[in-house]
């Protein structure tokens, strides 16, 4: 007799799930792919004044392959998109993506030949954190909003 | 009172120099696109000239505006006599190709790149004529002023891994 069964149908894995989930939510490891403006209030958002370590999100890994979360970060320009492209395909699952400011996600004020018309043209994004730039709460909301998303979601293991 | 290097300019190509104007010492010749390298090569060498510094080559569209349609603009510096000149070209729509400098200048190599990835102008005889600032996927040429301005672009993703 299969385990789930003498338990009463699914409980033993739907609270592994949300175990999962839990721990999940509070280890999150950044990946700032910076490339404007929005960089300097990511890093006015990340340090200790707003103190995002509450949400375990407080150590960003400048290596996309010891990250979790992709924080795109300003413009991304119609040549840069092959680059964020790659770099989003060198992370490991489970991984999730934050378009960080108006830019990212929909091009922002930059409707021309240059600039990329949203990141969601390019890699599944899971937060939009809207704002010219957005404020360090907008930014703390987006990361309480992929939490949810990742405390509810099917956890791969 | 007309400047030497325009005054120069005119006595060495009567024939290719169109017109000449110089509003508040800003020197500025128009000229015809055949003897581009010649009067480059003049300008850059004799002696009482030496504008040996091309500070900047662009180009402007003047569509409905203006005939011929381009005009290429070459902005020159003397470091030895601390003088400037302006040389205008105006080029057709239908076969805007100009002579490339980039033999006397080595930066006119980047910068005639610029000016056929932004407006299509081609320079004959540069040795890499490729987009320097777009990328190989991108079609037409920005700057165009009938370039459309919501037009979207392919593009340019690496094959997938996965």
């Amino acid at each position: 007799m299969a385990l789930e069964d003498a338990l009463g149908g699914s409980v033993v894995l739907s609270r592994l799930d949300r175990a999962l989930g839990w721990a999940r939510k509070y280890s999150l490891f950044l990946y700032p792919f910076v490339t404007a403006c929005c960089g300097m209030e990511f890093m006015a958002a990340a340090a200790s004044h707003y103190d995002i370590d509450r949400f375990g999100a407080g150590l960003p890994r400048f290596s996309p392959r010891q990250a979790d979360v992709l924080f795109v970060v300003g413009t991304i320009s119609q040549k840069q998109a092959p680059i964020l492209k790659r770099v989003w395909e060198q992370m490991c699952e489970p991984k999730w993506v934050v378009a960080f400011g108006g830019c990212t996600c929909s091009g922002g004020p930059y409707d021309n030949y240059a600039t990329v018309q949203g990141i969601d043209t390019i890699v599944p994004v899971d937060v939009y954190i809207p704002g010219c730039p957005p404020r360090p709460e907008t930014v703390l909301d987006g990361i309480m909003k992929l939490q949810e998303k990742i405390q509810n979601q099917k956890q791969e293991i | 009172m007309e400047s030497i290097t325009l005054k120069k300019l005119k006595e060495r190509f009567f024939d290719s120099v169109i017109e000449t104007h110089s509003f508040r010492g800003d020197d500025t010749a128009v000229v015809k696109r055949v003897d581009i390298v010649e009067i480059c090569r003049f300008l850059k060498e004799m002696p009482e000239l030496s504008y040996n510094f091309l500070m900047d080559l662009t180009a402007v569209d003047y569509l409905g505006k203006k005939e011929p349609r381009f005009e290429v603009v070459y902005h020159f510096y003397s470091l030895k006599n601390k003088q400037r000149v302006r040389i205008k070209v105006p080029l057709p729509e239908a076969d805007p190709t100009i002579d490339s400098v980039s033999s006397l200048w080595s930066v006119a190599n980047w910068l005639e790149r610029e000016c056929w990835d932004m407006f299509g102008i081609r320079f004959n005889g540069h040795p890499d004529l490729r987009r320097i600032l777009l990328y190989e996927e991108f079609q037409g040429h920005p700057l165009r002023k009938d370039y459309p301005v919501d037009k979207r672009q392919p593009l340019a993703l690496p094959e997938s891994h996965t």
